[in-house]
């Protein structure tokens, strides 16, 4: 054997040497000096699949120093499978130390969401992207839709928004919703819910988006405008839920169907989980929250 | 429920100790050894080393065992450490005329210099289950043939005498190859990384286009010009020295390739090449990229391009098995926030779609009345 056990184990800090990091350092000021602009970056194999956050986390890896404090969400919680596994990667090789609190972290690498709590300056949201281009639908050619950005040519885009109000009577993009950055490029915000749109724009937070397979780096500085496309009549709306969170009794907040059995019975909870805890212990209180913290059993929703 | 409410960690944890057991198998059976998967299952630790384009048999015997015998799995295991590497330079081109050669067919002339020499092939097997394999029975001694010096130029060399077929072609002096993993693609992309794309390529899309080729799709009348197979030596340039220096001998797999052109109006008629260079025992592999690299030229060549395997973005973006596997094994990961919202559109689009048929009997109705 060429390598030796005892030496493959040896890694940097965060993983990634320092030459890569500075290399993706150069991509995301490139990216912070262009807002909304796609830059190519070598992306580097990462010891986990492609399309898992291969990309949020070689821009976490490569701007996360040891006093960092780092959350790691999916869909909005801190405790599923793949932000748990994420937490730990950087838990492993950077021996940093992780928070579930928005408030308490400096970075927060999220895949699907924006914390509900308003991002503060100084802390860096880092958005996992699976398909940085919002055209690559339209159209499937990198040299083409390279040429539309470069001329800003978002007119498909615009008849793709008109057709669906023409078919549906609304513009049927519910996640991923394109947005355009500082009145300049196109781009997209990572599937997050539109509802999360709002959050993007003058926030005060560094957004970083990493696109790993894709090999692109793109990003938002603080209080700039991000703006999502519509028409004048028939403005830009978020998703609107009709009952409040069953546990924390919050409204306006993006809330996660449960289902609770095969009877149509169903609960709506808060999607960000640290939002919800954070109501419940302040005393808030859900229709399905029991008196001392969430319900252990719940054996009808009745809720809808 | 693999979103655990809490205690993702301990099922995580979990997870991966059922794993290493059952990657372990019946424990009443010896362990296979990383001796025997790089010397019984040599082919696999091939392809490992190609697609994870990390040229060690010990760590790619690892990576088969680890994956459990997973390919895209086990060269995804190479890949992560392979980046991890540091990258000194880069090396002189091989000289695969100077091989040594284990195996070397052409079907292109019925014999040549160096002659033909079908090596540890399948070709000519009969399929048929060998049940004396399922006992630990040694095979006979291979015939050994007496070394001999006589050269074995290439395919490429022999035709290019007449100036039948085009040649190998020269960088600039100062073009220092390029890197797939350390430069981001850009397309148009030039033939060296193209070359280097198609190498680490999965062999099976590979083998898909390739074939497609063959039944029209992106017709380029291909002829296995030569394949060979066996040890080159690689050397590097070092600043300090006027000689470069030999780092150790690969094994590779060649193809060339020879297709025909009807020239155009710079170039006579002549034919052209498709080239497949491959780690290790991999003719199929190589094979395979040679008839895509050609197909890739149609460009360059001024053909039509009318087929999936000549558009240079389609098969490059698409050829690696480590992104793709990613990519789509992805999603099993949770996607219930924009799965939500979809439910939300659609049930909304549901409503107003009954109220629009609601409306619109109430019309039909009222107009009956009316007649």
């Amino acid at each position: 054997m060429n390598a030796p056990s005892d030496t493959i184990a040896q890694y940097n800090f965060a993983y990634l040497d320092e030459q890569t990091k500075r290399m993706i350092r150069r991509a995301i000021l490139k990216a912070i000096a262009i807002p909304g602009y796609q830059v190519p970056f070598a992306s580097r194999e990462m010891p986990m699949p492609y399309g898992w956050g291969t990309g949020g986390v070689q821009v976490t890896a490569s701007i996360i120093g040891p006093d960092d404090v780092l959350k790691v969400i999916d869909q909005g919680a801190d405790d599923t499978t793949n932000a748990v596994s994420i937490r730990a990667f950087f838990q492993k090789v950077a021996h940093v130390a992780v928070t579930t609190h928005t408030a308490d972290a400096t970075i927060v690498q999220t895949r699907h969401r924006i914390p509900e709590e308003p991002l503060k300056e100084g802390q860096v949201l880092v958005y996992q992207v699976p398909i940085p281009e919002p055209l690559r639908f339209l159209e499937p050619r990198e040299t083409e839709t390279r040429k539309m950005h470069a001329l800003e040519e978002y007119g498909l885009m615009h008849v793709k928004l008109y057709e669906d109000i023409a078919q549906h009577g609304h513009i049927a993009t519910t996640f991923a919703y394109p947005v355009k950055v500082e009145g300049r490029y196109v781009m997209d915000p990572s599937p997050t819910p539109k509802f999360d749109n709002p959050k993007m724009h003058m926030s005060r937070a560094l957004q970083l988006f990493g696109a790993g397979r894709e090999k692109r780096i793109y990003a938002v500085p603080p209080h700039t405008r991000v703006e999502s496309l519509d028409f004048e009549d028939h403005p830009f709306e978020v998703q609107r839920f009709d009952e409040p969170c069953a546990l924390c009794g919050g409204m306006d907040v993006y809330l996660d169907e449960v289902i609770l059995d095969d009877q149509g019975g169903r609960m709506f909870v808060c999607s960000d989980t640290d939002h919800c805890e954070e109501r419940r212990d302040a005393g808030h209180r859900g229709h399905l929250a029991g008196e001392d913290g969430p319900p252990s059993s719940i054996s009808e929703g009745g809720t809808q | 429920m693999y979103v655990a409410v809490k205690g993702g960690e301990a099922a995580i944890r979990n997870a991966h100790r059922l794993l290493a057991d059952r990657r372990r198998g019946d424990r009443s059976v010896p362990a296979l050894t990383l001796e025997q998967i790089a010397g019984q299952l040599s082919l696999a630790v091939d392809r490992v080393m190609a697609e994870g384009s990390l040229y060690d048999t010990g760590l790619a015997a690892l990576a088969v065992k680890q994956a459990r015998g997973d390919m895209i799995e086990a060269i995804f295991l190479l890949r992560a450490y392979r980046t991890t590497l540091p990258r000194f330079g880069y090396t002189r081109p091989v000289d695969t005329a100077a091989m040594r050669v284990e195996r070397r067919v052409s079907a292109t002339y019925k014999d040549l210099p160096g002659g033909q020499l079908l090596g540890p092939t399948f070709d000519y097997t009969h399929r048929l289950l060998d049940p004396e394999l399922a006992e630990d029975q040694d095979p006979a001694v291979p015939e050994a043939r007496a070394a001999d010096d006589e050269a074995m130029p290439r395919v490429s060399d022999i035709l290019a005498h007449e100036g039948l077929i085009e040649e190998d072609g020269s960088l600039p002096e100062d073009r220092e190859p390029g890197d797939i993993t350390r430069e981001p693609p850009e397309f148009p992309m030039q033939r060296d990384l193209r070359l280097q794309a198609l190498s680490r390529g999965d062999e099976g899309f590979l083998l898909a286009l390739g074939y497609s080729t063959q039944r029209g799709f992106g017709r380029n009348h291909p002829f296995a010009g030569e394949i060979r197979i066996g040890a080159v030596e690689v050397e590097i340039d070092v600043p300090e020295l006027d000689f470069p220096v030999t780092l150790g001998r690969i094994r590779v797999t060649e193809c060339q390739m020879v297709n025909q052109f009807k020239g155009s109006m710079k170039v006579p008629p002549q034919f052209t090449r498709g080239y497949g260079l491959v780690f290790g025992q991999s003719e199929r592999k190589a094979m395979a990229m040679a008839l895509c690299d050609r197909a890739l030229r149609a460009a360059e060549l001024g053909e039509d391009i009318t087929a999936p395997a000549q558009d240079e973005e389609f098969v490059i973006s698409h050829c690696d098995n480590v992104q793709a596997t990613g990519f789509v094994e992805h999603l099993k990961l949770p996607h219930y926030v924009d799965f939500q919202a979809e439910l939300g559109l659609v049930r909304q689009m549901r409503r107003e779609y009954e109220e629009r048929r609601r409306a619109g009997d109430e019309a039909t109705t009222s107009r009956e009345a009316a007649e």
